[in-house]
């Protein structure tokens, strides 16, 4: 009972730490993957770490709208070596649709799988994941939705778009995406403006949702984003610093189940002590008649220690393996709510320092408990008839 | 051969007297029977000559070894060596079969194992057929029978034995004698048998008492 109690404790510690590791090292490198092909973003003022989620990490809403004017104007900037134009705000059966050019695609390292790209507009490309979810052939055809949740109710019906090529999977937030060129994107809002007076002038107020840049060297990006912030109605954010920041909220979090781990980890050895003393007491005669035998206490802690061993890489072990199985089961849940999933990757380093700190664990409990070991009374235990 | 010289022996945290044991002096191969009432400290002196109790006063020899002048892990390897011990209630290592208690025996005595010398005894005591059995699958009888192979199998210099026969009917006493007998015959060594029973008196000359 009690050794069974060690190992629950063990494996549920193990489970934690493993579970917790998993996610953040998992996310921050998903996180520096997705924000790492630019440098800047460009968008309507609000939150920073809005418009980063939003444009980059496309987990977020926009924060409104930009001319397209302002932003054309602003990428002729000598400083920045290229410019992407996005353009989002609807969706089908709840994947993103993002207007953009190919450069886009080609920024985060996608390549075809199947089909050709699009070209013409109303054509849209399909990232791995959306093509595998949606189960679409390429040469069909869907309906926008307006807004970035599914909905049915505002389908723009008259603009059917065609499903072009699929995309090969790349890790990164493309897998999750519709791509489609700008033009499609204002054309199927075209009749909402339509209902405003601003036809006739609608090629001078086209307007996209945010800026993707690239600079020379940085301190061209520090600059731009100082006079943006400043002078202008829009907003500049830098989304290594907006995703370092969002780490470091994130990190608190994780800390406090790294924390609970240790401290069930520590219930764990504790456990094992106990669990090791009770062997110790119960066995008592086979031990004092090992001792008769000629066995030294030194075998005898052998004997002991090998026990706790066994019964640490069982809990260590099954607390590896199930810390996994919580991933798959996350990542199942991520998947649906965040449009992201985890990988299930092989033990790593930091695992094998886990390991590392049980069996140290394991070999102090065995030190503890010796104590009572060496204690034991052979001539009494034996002679207690 | 096993020589005590003036032992004494006082239990710590008891009011018990200091135990005074006449010394004992057994030549070659030659068996003794310790006889007293109970209390009158017969296991304590078994326990002095196994070297698992350090006597206060006096020394144990066997052969040329002045037992409580060794090292505590000497000791160990000592008893392992050379010591054989029958204890009142049989003691195993309960989750091993009985072969494997015997081969465990045979390896903490760090002497050469002879498989032979195993399968005989397992003969002599009528344990072969059972020898894969785990013990708590053991009758009462097999049980007692494996408990002396336990303590005879590595041929040590001094078999000792604590009341072998309290538990038996007259049919096994006479039977579990003859075999000790028998078995300190072959290991060459000395046998101590401490008892209070009437039946084991006759089949010694040497009796020892308390």
């Amino acid at each position: 009972m009690n050794t069974l109690l060690s190992i629950l404790l063990l494996t549920l510690s193990i489970l934690l730490a493993t579970f917790v590791l998993q996610i953040s090292k998992q996310l921050n490198h998903h996180l520096e993957k997705n924000s790492k092909p630019f440098d800047m973003v460009i968008g309507a003022k609000g939150s920073p770490l809005q418009l980063v989620l939003s444009a980059i990490l496309h987990i977020d809403n926009p924060t409104g709208n930009i001319s397209l004017d302002e932003a054309l104007r602003i990428s002729k900037n000598p400083m920045i070596k290229e410019a992407i134009l996005v353009s989002y705000g609807d969706n089908y059966r709840g994947y993103r649709i993002l207007g953009t050019s190919d450069e886009y695609v080609r920024k985060y390292g996608a390549t075809l799988k199947e089909g050709k790209l699009n070209t013409k507009n109303f054509e849209a490309v399909f990232g791995a994941e959306v093509a595998k979810k949606l189960n679409l052939n390429i040469g069909s055809s869907f309906v926008s939705s307006h807004g970035l949740i599914q909905n049915e109710i505002e389908a723009h019906d008259e603009k059917p778009f065609v499903m072009t090529g699929i995309l090969a999977p790349t890790g990164t937030v493309v897998d999750q995406l519709i791509i489609t060129n700008l033009e499609s994107i204002w054309k199927v809002h075209e009749h909402e403006n339509e209902h405003i007076e601003y036809k006739k002038h609608k090629e001078e107020h086209k307007e996209i949702t945010a800026l993707l840049l690239n600079f020379r060297n940085p301190i061209g990006a520090l600059q731009l984003s100082r006079s943006i912030n400043k002078d202008s109605s829009l907003q500049a954010a830098l989304p290594k610093f907006e995703i370092d920041r969002l780490l470091k909220f994130l990190g608190i979090g994780f800390q406090a189940i790294n924390g609970i781990a240790m401290a069930i980890l520590l219930v764990a050895g504790l456990s094992i002590f106990i669990s090791l003393i009770k062997t110790v007491r119960e066995r008592k005669h086979e031990l004092a008649l090992l001792r008769t035998y000629g066995a030294t206490n030194f075998q005898l802690l052998k004997l002991v220690f090998l026990e706790a061993l066994f019964l640490s890489l069982i809990g260590f072990v099954l607390g590896w393996f199930w810390g996994r199985v919580s991933i798959l089961l996350f990542s199942n849940l991520a998947s649906d709510t965040y449009k992201y999933h985890l990988e299930i990757s092989s033990p790593n380093m930091q695992e094998f320092l886990i390991l590392i700190i049980v069996i140290f664990m394991t070999i102090l409990a065995v030190i503890f408990a010796s104590y009572s070991l060496f204690k034991l009374n052979i001539s009494k235990i034996l002679a207690d008839a | 051969m096993i020589r005590t010289t003036s032992l004494r022996f006082t239990y710590q945290n008891t009011k018990t007297n200091t135990f005074y044991f006449p010394d004992i002096d057994l030549s070659f191969e030659q068996n003794a029977l310790i006889l007293g009432p109970s209390g009158v400290g017969k296991t304590t002196l078994l326990h002095l000559m196994a070297g698992l109790l350090i006597p206060k006063k006096g020394n144990v020899f066997i052969g040329n070894t002045c037992v409580h002048q060794l090292t505590r892990n000497q000791l160990n390897n000592f008893r392992g060596k050379h010591i054989g011990i029958i204890f009142q209630r049989t003691y195993f290592i309960k989750s091993l079969t009985l072969l494997e208690n015997l081969r465990i025996r045979e390896k903490l005595s760090k002497k050469t194992t002879d498989p032979n010398r195993r399968r005989q005894l397992l003969e002599q005591l009528e344990l072969t057929e059972v020898r894969n059995k785990k013990v708590h699958e053991l009758s009462e009888g097999q049980r007692q029978r494996l408990s002396i192979a336990l303590g005879v199998i590595h041929k040590p210099k001094v078999i000792l034995a604590d009341e072998p026969t309290s538990n038996l009917d007259d049919k096994n006493c006479e039977k579990v004698i003859s075999l000790l007998k028998k078995e300190a015959q072959i290991c060459k060594s000395n046998l101590v048998i401490i008892t209070h029973d009437q039946r084991v008196k006759l089949h010694f000359n040497k009796h020892i008492i308390l």
